[in-house]
């Protein structure tokens, strides 16, 4: 299936190469060299490109492209999923998926291509089995292991692989044992120039830490499951437990992940949080335009909004800004023409206002549309479709555990258009 | 591990204080590692300094102290990583091979499968290693030594690992199992001569009933013999059943395969009478219709259908986009339509997932929405683009915007696509404007209101947005037949001011055919253009040009002068095109005495009314794909594309799927309360099952974790139990099932002639308004690519037809439109596709497999009705044999394989084309590699060019023709380099002299008769069991020689057909099965040393199953 991958840094340079099958040159990278030239922004990269002989299905991710080869039909979203499972582990391992870490690890990540793909198939991905097999990379391990000639392979053998839950390592051994689940929500709209709803849903997801000893077996029961329209589960949740009580009944996998994911009807009305008053104009004359903004809060449900932050990609032809704001502070850069509007925390009493001109070249014609806004923002301790978690249980194991909830609403892909 | 968890979690501030030491350590241990980097810098400069650091590596490897060797294997991974050269430190490396390390251990392996392959005889050395740990007591430790014997790439071990293959398959760890099962695939790809013996490791392996080798030996199945479907037969429950349990890349490539199996075992779900493309309606019926519908046509799905689609049904909610994704292309091909609606949610889901995702799904998305609207019409607003999409995510969604719009939703849909004509991304904004044109054409009550809008837009400042404006306009006005002189006016006026080559040359095009409506600004708009003639581009002169002669014909007093000045110009144009059409309209047009009966008709030729362009989606025929696939995505057909089979008419025997009652042995238990319990398959359909996994999953815990490695064990006597019993049924079976298969296929050809007749009448309207765009100008050209000769081409082309038959393309027979059709929807896609999907460059040197596809689509424009039956019996080419024609130690360092692409040769038809892959497998560069003498000297060879320079490590292929003049004898010649010249030769096998050729029954029979006697050459063969089915009859004998199928009417008799490169004498094979075991082989041809010689490799090839 997958024949051999690269990895590519932003400026097209190959960094990385590793084969499972026979060798492929990497002059089969010109291709997607080409494509790249030709589509100016690497977001814009078609992610399946053929040639002659081969076909390359890439994954751009933190500014580095994962570029595979394959030779044979094979359901490319197959291979983009692998891709961006290799981006979360090296992730997890090293803490960040860029090229400088990926450099100063190179055996460590070969050792890991090695196990997850077998002959260009998948073998191991998750990070449980992987992590018993190549230890990841901690400054004291380090340090002992110049020391002694230790290494970061482990020297026991994954058992996790064989068993039917292959996400759970055996033998898990904590002395405070605890289980922590973050409720995140996402608030996905279009608001219009009006400031009416175009389009909103809200996506939800699960994410849990969980530290607990032996093979413990949870239930995590909602007050309202009726709210989740569509989810998607962790390979340890039973479905049909899912399907006959609303319940999700799992064994943990050892570690941080992510429970479910879910997706609140966009038949609901969505609370949106913040309204936005703007008025954007670019003047025919005297090359110059006016902005201003105004945000403040709609439906809170009597919570704070945090993290509050406003990102306009403004025309071209916009060559400086000249504003003033009320709170927070703003910049410009002048490369990407990104304006970015860094608020931090709404006060109702006193709302954040954003104004002043923008300045553009003379004689160059004003730009057709105004620029959408983007907004960013964060309410601790709410989610904002409603949904609650009532209670969790665990069998299997003696002890009693530590459990917490916590709910966060942030903003998605919230845009305004102007 | 555990010792570094309770350190931690016992004394973090102890570890604080460590932390800072560590710190303060690596500051002082920093220089050694800089010392490395600095070597591995070097590596990359002069060769002296590469040289000396591997010499370094080499005396660090053969040092006593394992931390300076794993030291040294660190470097040398970083090396690899890079993709430097390390192949020469092999020695020094593979005595470590055996090293107790771990880590050392594996670095050394990874380095092995690597280089093994150039340095086949020291890798050799150690074979005994692996050989030795095959027999170790750890299950992992067996497990990752036949990962590595069978990634060594040196085929003198093929036999070993075949044994290793063959012995993991029956061990008692189910990881070793799987391991077998990805081994399998490796010795496929090394060696294909095994695959018989492979085929019967996969057989055993697929009964197996871990979920851990599930996926991985389906996998195996998919590659090495996808075409045996019959082994699928008796685990087909299993499969289903286990499948919420496996794996998730394993769920992928189950499903997948599943598909595939469905749609030859099942009869289909839709229901009767309907075309396959309808619409919304079925979606809409309600459950009472639909009941009512099944009384009528009683229509009952085979109950394993059922499971089918119960068991993947749950996946949807997998986290894994692949699966989901599978899933939904396995409701879309096989469920009964109002079910198809449940994949909606879940694919809608996905589009929260990271870009590269959302542009397959949106693909998918858009391929599904062009034949059901209503499935995705309630999520319409999560296709709305945001300005922060990629631009190729946000043509996807207008597409599938322009799709879902009807009568109700087209003004909602029409209000969000104004916020995207104003987009900063122009190619955005002119790809909605085509949106709009799409919309507009389809639902006639907004016609109107899109043609204000897009006038509005011309008064746009950008310049592409009003070009793309103005094409459309242009395509409105001639759908609409009422008056829009106004309209006409308007872009008259803009003319001064529109730059872009193609507006302007729109305009002009609606000046000439509607020049009646505006009598008096045609004349000046061309006298306008007279005057910029010279400096216009190609497009917009041809255009001229036609106004001009357009002009003449109708009003000629005030425009006499001014053509006769364009023709002038135009005669003596740099562009040829532009003469050629300029001496054409001249001889139409100007009456003179040698014009004969041509320019009476010029009026009609030129001022033909051109019926209306159809706007139609880019994805409009992606739906010949299947759902999820490369091909689909590529919207060409992918190397080694599966077709899905489209569904028999008649149900294949259900009972080959029955597996015996096993007695009741306690099945391996699957721990995480997911688990089943142990099934006869009398209750696989029996509603009490659910309730009874329901108490499984909740007595299942930590004892069943417990008892999973005794329970495996005995799963497996029970297996191996089960196989003894079932193997004789099987093979009864089997012979029965491919009775019934070649019955079935018969039917289902039948069944798609009816099709056919029914879809023609569609077929014809299609194909007519496709030729009538040619009629239309230049804008069916429009947006992109096309060169200027395919635009005249085709300009002349249309002409030329409605001067045959002026009230042009109705009277055209099918036969002949049909194939342009297809050659023009396929232009259509490249089109409209904008640039993300460029097809493949056709000049270079392509696989072979691919070109073989290419080879069937054009024999499918020959003859249509042919084509249909081909791909039925040619599912797929198997793997294209290669041949060694120089090893790389005789050669020094250069080696070189061909093989027979099985494509007309280009160079001369006489021709046999060959491909050779030259290979520089030494350190330095070869230099004009090039054919040298040849002998005897009359054998006519097309050489490749001289290649000019080849790296190291590079390879590049070429191809030759070679006439054989029907000859077996080997074509001898010199392959030379700079330096050096070897004499090689390449011997083709007789299969390989012919060239297939499409002929019906009935030509079959005559030729034969005309080729008796004398000619005939025939022999009773003995044919393996799994030879049986047509299909594989037609497979084996297209592995041996070069020949098409002839479709027949008979099931127990296979005829072939083909031609001999250089004479062109037809190859008549037919085949005829007397008992199950053994056939008539005879062979017509004048050919009669060919013919024994074809006889004898056939019967070889039927004789091994």
């Amino acid at each position: 299936m997958i024949h051999s991958l690269f990895l590519i840094n932003h400026s097209g340079d190959i960094f990385l190469e590793k084969h499972w099958k026979s060798v492929i040159s990497r002059s089969v990278c010109d291709y997607f060299f080409e494509a790249k030239e030709k589509a100016v922004d690497p977001e814009n990269v078609p992610p399946v490109l053929q040639t002659p002989h081969h076909y390359l299905i890439t994954v751009y991710r933190g500014k580095l492209f994962f570029l595979s080869v394959i030779q044979t039909e094979v359901p490319p979203l197959f291979v983009i999923e692998f891709l961006h499972r290799v981006a979360d582990t090296f992730q997890d391992y090293f803490g960040e998926c860029s090229e400088g870490v990926i450099k100063d690890n190179v055996v460590t990540v070969y050792e890991l291509l090695e196990e997850m793909l077998d002959n260009g198939f998948p073998l191991a991905t998750e990070s449980n089995v992987l992590k018993e097999m190549i230890r990841p990379p901690t400054i004291l391990r380090s340090v002992v292991n110049t020391l002694t000639g230790g290494s970061n392979v482990g020297d026991m053998l994954p058992t996790g692989q064989l068993s039917n839950i292959p996400w759970r390592r055996a033998g898990v051994k904590y002395t405070n044992n605890e289980a922590y689940f973050d409720v995140i929500e996402e608030i996905d709209a279009i608001l219009d120039k009006s400031g009416t709803t175009v389009f909103a849903e809200i996506q939800g997801a699960i994410e849990a830490c969980v530290r607990l000893s032996g093979m413990p077996d949870l239930t995590l029961s909602f007050m309202n499951p009726r709210l989740l329209d569509d989810v998607s589960f962790h390979p340890c949740v039973r479905f049909k437990r899912w399907e006959s009580e609303r319940v999700l009944s799992f064994i943990p996998p050892d570690g941080n992940f992510t429970l479910m994911t879910y997706h609140v009807s966009s038949q609901n009305l969505v609370a949106i949080p913040v309204y936005v008053k703007q008025n954007i104009s670019f003047f025919e004359t005297g090359s110059c335009g006016r902005l201003e903004i105004t945000i403040g809060p709609k439906q809170t449900m009597g919570k704070t909004v945090e993290g509050l932050m406003v990102t306009i990609h403004m025309p071209k032809a916009v060559l400086s800004v000249n504003l003033t704001a009320t709170q927070g502070n703003y910049t410009y850069d002048l490369a990407t023409k990104v304006l970015v509007w860094d608020i931090g925390k709404l006060n109702p009493q006193k709302l954040p206002n954003l104004r002043g001109s923008l300045s553009m070249p003379s004689g160059v014609p004003k730009p057709e549309e105004n620029p959408s806004l983007n907004i960013d923002l964060k309410i601790q301790q709410l989610a904002i479709s409603g949904v609650k978690v009532s209670r969790l249980d665990m069998y299997g194991e003696k002890y009693k555990p530590f459990k917490g909830v916590k709910y966060v609403t942030k903003a998605g892909k919230f845009q305004v258009r102007t | 591990m555990e010792v570094g968890f309770s350190l931690r979690s016992e004394a973090a501030g102890v570890m604080r204080t460590a932390l800072v030491s560590a710190e303060n350590l690596q500051l002082t241990l920093k220089p050694e590692p800089s010392q490395e980097e600095q070597a591995l810098t070097h590596t990359s400069s002069p060769k002296e300094a590469h040289k000396a650091g591997n010499e370094d590596l080499k005396e660090m490897l053969e040092s006593n102290k394992e931390s300076l060797k794993l030291e040294a294997m660190k470097r040398i991974v970083g090396l690899i990583a890079k993709g430097k050269n390390a192949s020469d430190l092999f020695p020094a490396v593979v005595k470590n091979v055996a090293s107790k390390n771990i880590e050392l251990k594996k670095l050394v392996y990874v380095y092995l499968v690597r280089y093994a392959e150039e340095q086949q005889d020291l890798a050799l050395l150690s074979i005994s290693t692996f050989q030795r740990a095959l027999k170790d007591p750890n299950q992992f430790i067996r497990a990752s030594a036949l990962r590595v014997l069978s990634s060594v790439r040196v085929p003198i071990i093929v036999p070993i690992m075949m044994l290793a293959i063959k012995e993991a398959a029956s061990d008692l760890s189910p990881y070793v199992r799987k391991t077998a099962a990805h081994a399998i695939q490796k010795l496929y790809s090394l060696d294909a001569d095994q695959k018989e013996q492979l085929i019967e490791v996969i057989e055993k392996l697929l009964k197996d009933k871990s979920t851990l080798v599930a996926g991985s030996v389906v996998m195996a199945f998919e590659e090495v013999c996808p075409d045996r479907i019959d082994l699928i037969h008796k685990n087909y429950r299993k499969l289903c059943n286990l499948l919420v349990d496996v794996e998730e890349w394993g769920q992928v490539v189950i499903i997948s395969m599943l598909t595939r199996y469905a749609r030859t075992q099942f009869t289909s779900p839709w229901k009767e009478g309907t075309v396959f493309d309808e619409n919304d309606k079925a979606f809409y019926d309600s459950d009472s219709e639909e009941k009512k519908d099944q009384t009528q046509q009683p229509y009952v799905m085979d109950p394993d259908h059922r499971l089918l689609l119960r068991n993947t049904k749950p996946l949807l909610q997998s986290r894994n986009t692949a699966v989901v994704m599978c899933v939904a292309q396995l409701y879309w091909h096989l469920a009964p339509k109002h079910e198809v609606s449940i994949v909606t949610k879940s694919l809608v889901r996905l589009l929260r997932s990271h870009r590269e995702v959302q542009y397959i799904v949106l693909q998918n998305v858009a391929t599904m929405s062009i034949q059901r609207k209503g499935m995705f019409e309630p999520f319409m607003k999560s296709f709305y683009v945001r300005s922060t999409d990629a631009t190729h995510i946000k043509t996807l969604k207008l597409e599938i915007l322009t799709n879902l719009a009807n009568e109700a939703n087209i003004s909602t849909i029409l209000r969000e696509f104004q916020t995207y004509v104003k987009s900063q991304d122009k190619a955005f904004a002119a790809a909605t404007i085509q949106a709009i044109g799409r919309c507009a054409t389809n639902i006639s009550e907004v016609t109107d209101t899109c043609l204000n809008g897009l006038v509005l837009l011309l008064s746009n400042r950008d310049e592409t947005v009003v070009a793309e404006s103005v094409v459309v306009i242009k395509k409105l006005l001639q759908t609409q037949p009422t008056q829009h002189s106004e309209i006409i006016k308007h872009m008259a006026k803009l003319f001064d001011n529109i730059t872009v080559p193609m507006a302007r040359a729109s305009i002009l095009w609606m000046m000439g055919e509607y020049c009646e409506r505006v009598p008096k600004i045609a004349p000046d708009v061309l006298r306008k253009v007279a005057k910029t003639f010279t400096a216009e581009e190609d497009i917009v002169k041809l255009q001229t040009v036609n106004l001009a002669a357009k002009l003449y014909l109708t009003n000629s007093k005030q425009t006499k002068l001014l053509t006769q000045y364009i023709l002038n110009l135009g005669k003596y144009d740099p562009n040829y095109d532009i003469r050629d059409r300029t001496r054409f309209i001249r001889q139409l047009i100007v009456p003179h005495e040698k014009s004969g009966a041509l320019s009476k008709y010029a009026r009609r030729i030129l001022l033909a009314s051109k019926p209306a362009p159809v706007l139609e989606s880019a994805f409009k025929d992606r739906d010949r794909f299947q759902l999820g696939t490369l091909s689909h995505s590529l919207n060409a057909k992918a190397a080694g594309y599966q077709e899905l089979s489209d569904w028999p008419a008649v149900a294949p025997d259900a009972s080959v799927r029955n597996v015996e009652v096993i007695e009741p042995v306690k099945e391996w238990v699957p721990i995480a309360g997911k688990a089943k319990q142990q099934k006869s398959d009398d209750k696989f359909y029996s509603d009490d099952e659910d309730e009874k996994e329901e108490e499984g999953s909740d007595s299942s815990g930590s004892e069943a974790s417990g008892s999973s490695s005794s329970s495996s064990s005995s799963s497996e006597e029970s297996g191996s139990e089960s196989e003894e019993e079932s193997s004789e049924e099987s093979e009864k079976t089997s012979t029965d099932s491919g009775k019934s298969c070649s019955e079935s296929e018969s039917e289902q050809k039948k069944k798609k002639k009816t099709k056919r007749a029914a879809l023609k009448t569609s077929e014809h309207t299609a194909a007519d308004s496709d030729s009538d765009e040619n009629g239309n100008g230049p804008m069916d050209q429009s947006g992109s690519s096309s060169s200027l000769e395919s635009s005249s081409d085709s300009e002349t082309d249309s002409e030329d037809d409605s001067d045959s038959d002026s009230p042009p393309p109705q009277k055209k027979t099918p036969a002949k439109t049909k194939p342009k059709a297809a050659v023009k929807s396929k232009k259509e896609v490249s089109l409209l596709d904008l640039d993300d999907f460029s097809p493949a460059p056709t000049n270079t040197p392509q696989s072979s497999v691919f070109s073989s596809s290419l080879l069937s689509d054009l024999e499918g424009l020959s003859l249509s009705n042919v084509s249909s039956t081909m791909q039925v019996t040619t599912p797929s080419f198997g793997p294209v044999k290669t041949y060694e024609l120089l090893h790389h130690m005789t050669g020094k360092g250069l080696s070189a394989k061909y093989h027979f692409p099985r494509q007309p040769c280009l160079y001369q038809p006489s021709m046999v084309s060959v491909q050779v892959i030259l290979t520089n497998s030494s350190d330095h560069t070869l230099e004009e590699i090039h054919v040298g003498d040849r002998s005897p000297a009359s054998l006519n060879i097309h050489c490749f060019n001289t290649i000019e320079r080849l790296e190291p490590q590079a390879s590049v292929t070429v191809s030759m023709g070679i006439d054989f003049s029907d000859s077996t004898q080997a074509a001898n010649f010199q392959l030379c380099t700079k330096e050096d010249q070897f004499s090689v030769s390449i011997q083709p096998a007789v299969g390989e002299l012919l060239m297939p050729s499409s002929m019906t029954e009935q030509d079959f029979c005559t030729e034969q008769k005309k080729l008796q006697g004398m000619n005939e050459t025939s022999a009773t063969v003995a044919m393996a069991t799994a030879n049986t089915s047509s299909q594989a009859i037609s497979k084996q004998v297209l592995s041996v020689a070069n020949v098409g199928v002839v479709s027949s009417g008979q099931s127990n008799v296979g005829r072939f057909a083909g031609r001999t490169v250089s004479s062109g004498a037809v190859v008549l094979v037919s085949l005829e099965l007397q008992e199950t075991s053994s056939a008539l082989l005879t062979i017509n041809t004048e050919k009669s040393v060919m013919a024994s010689m074809l006889l004898r490799d056939l019967k070889q090839a039927l004789a091994q199953a």
